[in-house]
């Protein structure tokens, strides 16, 4: 249920910061955390919790207050598209406010590519309010019944007299409206911007250099700042030596950073505070610090990879038992058995973790910062400060780029501390050896496969062993072991229908900070799984695709208590339809092959189909081919883009991606050692999205997980050789 | 002390020679459209037009941008308007933050080579990272530029 209310009370507009005046209309969009409820109650005083926001200005322009950070993903465009499709609004006439960080706009965490899968009907909702509200308006200065009349280009039309009055001019009277229960919502037939190929909104100011990221933010009297950090995670300030800090041309004090032992904490370390931000880079580099490396100096990934995969060689902790797995292997007519390991990888988002923070001298605290989840960084800020979070503000800037690094609020946290010691508004910029030394990683991993075949190739058992530190060890005490939603994704969700299953999870304790990354775990067994059936296919001399199809079996449905079912079928048609596209089975240039690889995640369906070579020992990718179906494409233009880049996300991981830590201290530093791919090595990208009526899913992580196993299973086509271990530029492919 | 001449006006700023010029544009003259991305000329964000060649402002110093007519991002509209129309009409961006120094790299190649092939824009285009995985829009958007330059020449 949704709730739709009409905002008149004075206070709570000014508190939302719009401008007074016409007509705003709000929705309760149910949250998950039932604190955020009761902190929303004291806030309104009552049990009526608006938390997602419309304005229609008596100008005509429709105002959205947007609660989800853009950081590429489009959020901005596709939330807007949705309300104004059902208001029947014109799209020039309408604009985005980005709201600050506040339990008052509902969950604002962007991530878990859920921000139109979780507004989309909300929006709808609000959008046929207003619409209802304005013809209503119409119909009492026309004399009219409101049901005559119709909704077009930002104005309400009696089509019998062919009169027609403005939105804006409606305004004032709609405002006085009663709110109609259950507003008739459109018929998806007649959309006019969802399933289009509608432009960003903030199209124009990124093409030319106006839009406002984190670094852009200028105060007065504003200080920049670059900080000196442990190499080993969790190491201590032993001592510093500043003079020659000091020495550099506009660098003007040198402080502690404390080190703050919450998740999103500050690590703590030493400050350069300069009037420039080259000068605070180089005052940084001038530091003489010693560090206590502490518990996790003796971290080396060359180790640590051995420990991992010798913990998946031997028996783990059960978190799936179907069937007996036993029996299956005892009678079974083949084994196959793998291993598989990825290395740790880092965001890298363009724009590195920078926020410029305000401490001001009653308390408060003003931030502007790119992050992904505004409310989190107010908790944190509110409590390093030890201040009420309504004495925090968070304004969210545009982000250069996300991908879960600016999910996590470490970064804004130095910024206010800094700006605490100087009294004056500090800017914290890190450089990009920061960003790539000193991230939440995404993790390492080590998985076992064993499968068993019978006489007739079919697959009989099925045993999957993960091991790889877990995202909760960011959060808690640090068990060793990864916790349910990190199996389900790929894992204890994998697709197939089999009679025999075990899946376990082996020991794996983190040593360094370990957090969400686009697609989070389903890059790891979304690899193993693909990877890993391309490899039984081949034993039971089966066609990859064909196998596929059979493992499928029937077309089923599995249901989820969330309402959104896992549909075989879905998957099945993203697979063929993928192979199709890419000319799969048909004749190929001499040398090449296509590898074929499917995915569920974040409740859609993707499949690749991936074109390779492989000429003098370097592999070259020519042509990516992938599909998705996220039920109703909202925005066809973000989606393929969001597919397309998901792509080459997926590329780089493969080709290149690889963080490793020797003696605690991450090795690598910048884009020459920590490479992604560029334009040359892009392949024409070919992307469809099935048309589907059913609710939107997720899209900006589902495309990423099948491009690793696609690209390994198409150049064992080519090689014979099977690829256990990401990167390929450790086998010399690249 | 040091004047540098962007986007066709005179700034005169108070800093050192061997500062970088993407820092001086963007913390002293305040043209914040020209981005830090790496600090080492691997990834192009900071991408500026010097003298009409698309060069690395994070590792050119002050000293060497003197005298010299630099072109950021906030001065392509006079350079080439066209292009930055067609980026906005294809939607490349998506998080936005590396395209001022894709546009100007393009923008750069657009001035030397008129119709450039899918070749010609990989070397030209490749020194400027996407993250975001923007490149097969960028391309587009680069030959349809030259396409529509070359109709109405």
């Amino acid at each position: 249920m949704n709730d739709i209310h009409i905002i008149t009370r004075r206070s709570f507009i000014r508190n939302l910061g719009l401008a007074s005046g016409g007509l705003i209309i709000a929705c309760s969009v149910p949250t998950t955390s039932t604190n955020d409820k009761k902190k929303l109650r004291a806030f309104n005083g009552s049990t009526f919790e608006p938390n997602l926001f419309i304005q229609l200005k008596d100008n005509g322009e429709l105002v959205l207050l947007a609660s989800r950070s853009e950081m590429g993903n489009g959020v901005r465009t596709s939330l807007t598209s949705v309300i104004a499709d059902e208001m029947e609004a014109d799209w020039t006439m309408v604009t985005v406010k980005q709201a600050t960080g506040d339990v008052k706009y509902m969950d604002q965490n962007t991530d878990g590519s859920r921000s139109v899968r979780t507004l989309y009907e909300p929006m709808r909702k609000m959008g046929a309010t207003a619409k209802a509200m304005l013809k209503a308006a119409a119909a009492k200065k026309w004399d009219v019944a409101a049901t005559s009349l119709i909704a077009e280009n930002h104005h309400i039309v009696n089509p019998a007299t062919q009169k027609k009055l403005f939105f804006g001019d409606l305004v004032s009277e709609a405002a006085t409206m009663p709110v109609p229960e259950n507003p008739p919502l459109k018929d998806p037939k007649d959309f006019n911007y969802i399933g289009t190929d509608l432009k960003s909104i903030d199209g124009p100011g990124f093409a030319s250099g106006k839009p406002k990221y984190g670094m852009d933010i200028k105060l007065d009297g504003m200080k920049y700042v670059a900080i000196a950090r442990c190499p080993v995670t969790f190491g201590t300030l032993k001592s510093f030596e500043k003079d020659d800090a000091t020495a550099v041309v506009g660098v003007e004090q040198v402080i502690e950073i404390p080190k703050i032992n919450r998740p999103f904490g500050s690590l703590g370390g030493v400050a350069v505070v300069a009037n420039n931000t080259w000068a605070a880079f180089t005052g940084r580099d001038a530091l003489r610090v010693e560090w206590e490396p502490g518990a996790n100096k003796g971290y080396s990934t060359e180790a640590y990879t051995k420990m991992i995969v010798d913990n998946v060689h031997q028996k783990g902790k059960e978190v799936q038992n179907i069937g007996n797995i036993n029996r299956a292997f005892a009678n079974a007519e083949h084994i196959v058995e793998s291993t598989y390991t990825m290395p740790h990888l880092v965001h890298a988002p363009m724009e590195v973790p920078n926020a410029t923070a305000h401490v001001k001298a009653d308390g408060s605290c003003e931030v502007w910062a790119p992050t992904q989840d505004p409310q989190t960084a107010r908790a944190e800020v509110a409590d390093f400060l030890k201040v009420d979070k309504e004495n925090v503000t968070i304004n969210v800037t545009f982000l250069g780029g996300g991908f879960g690094r600016k999910s996590k609020p470490d970064f804004i946290v130095e910024a206010v501390a800094a700006s605490k010691a100087i009294n004056a508004p500090a800017q914290v910029v890190w450089t990009r050896e920061d960003d790539i030394q000193h991230s939440y990683y995404h993790t390492i991993s080590a998985q076992y496969m064993k499968g068993a075949l019978d006489k007739e190739g079919k697959v009989t058992g099925w045993l999957h062993r993960v091991a790889y530190p877990s995202i909760t060890s960011t959060f808690a005490p640090d068990t060793g072991y990864a916790a349910g939603f990190e199996f389900g994704m790929g894992m204890t969700n994998q697709p197939y229908p089999l009679e025999n299953i075990l899946c376990e999870n082996a020991k794996a304790p983190a040593h360094v900070r370990i957090g969400w990354y686009r697609s989070v775990i389903n890059i790891i067994q979304g690899f193993s799984v693909n990877a890993f059936v391309d490899e039984l296919a081949a034993k039971a001399e089966k066609d990859p695709l064909a196998f596929r199809l059979e493992l499928l079996g029937p077309d089923r449905i599995v249901e989820s208590p969330d309402g959104y079912n896992f549909d075989s079928a879905k998957l099945k048609h993203v697979l063929t339809t993928a192979a199709k596209n890419a000319g799969y089975g048909g004749s190929l240039p001499e040398g090449h092959a296509i590898g074929l690889a499917m995915h569920y995640s974040f409740l859609s369906y993707v499949a690749s189909a991936i074109e390779v070579s492989v000429v003098n020992g370097k592999m070259k990718i020519h042509k990516i081919t992938s599909v998705i179906d996220c039920g109703t494409a909202v925005n066809t233009s973000t989606i393929e883009a969001q597919m397309q880049g998901a792509a080459i996300f997926g590329m780089s991981l493969t080709m290149y991606g690889k963080i490793t830590a020797k003696d605690g201290a991450i090795e690598q530093s910048n884009y020459h050692d920590y490479q992604v791919v560029r334009m040359n090595e892009t392949p024409e990208i070919n992307i469809e999205i099935i048309k589907s009526s059913a609710k939107p899913t997720g899209v900006g992580e589902p495309g990423v997980p099948p491009i690793a196993p696609a690209i390994v299973n198409a150049l064992y086509q080519v090689t014979g050789k099977r690829y256990h271990t990401l990167p390929l530029k450790d086998h010399g492919l690249v | 002390m040091a004047t540098l001449k962007i986007n066709g006006k005179e700034y005169t700023i108070e800093a050192d020679s061997s500062m970088p010029l993407l820092w001086a544009i963007r913390d002293l003259v305040g043209l914040t459209g020209t981005k830090f991305g790496c600090g080492k000329g691997l990834c192009g964000a900071c991408s500026v037009m010097l003298d009409g060649v698309s060069i690395r402002s994070c590792l050119t110093p002050v000293s060497a941008a003197e005298g010299k007519n630099i072109i950021t991002i906030e001065g392509v509209e006079n350079e080439n308007k066209v292009l930055q129309e067609v980026w906005d009409e294809l939607n490349v961006p998506q998080c936005g933050y590396c395209q001022s120094g894709q546009i100007i790299s393009a923008a750069a190649l657009l001035a030397s080579n008129a119709s450039p092939t899918s070749d010609d824009i990989d070397t030209a285009m490749s020194g400027n990272i996407c993250r975001c995985g923007t490149y097969p829009r960028i391309k587009n958007a680069i030959l349809k530029t030259a396409e529509l330059n070359q109709n109405s020449n």
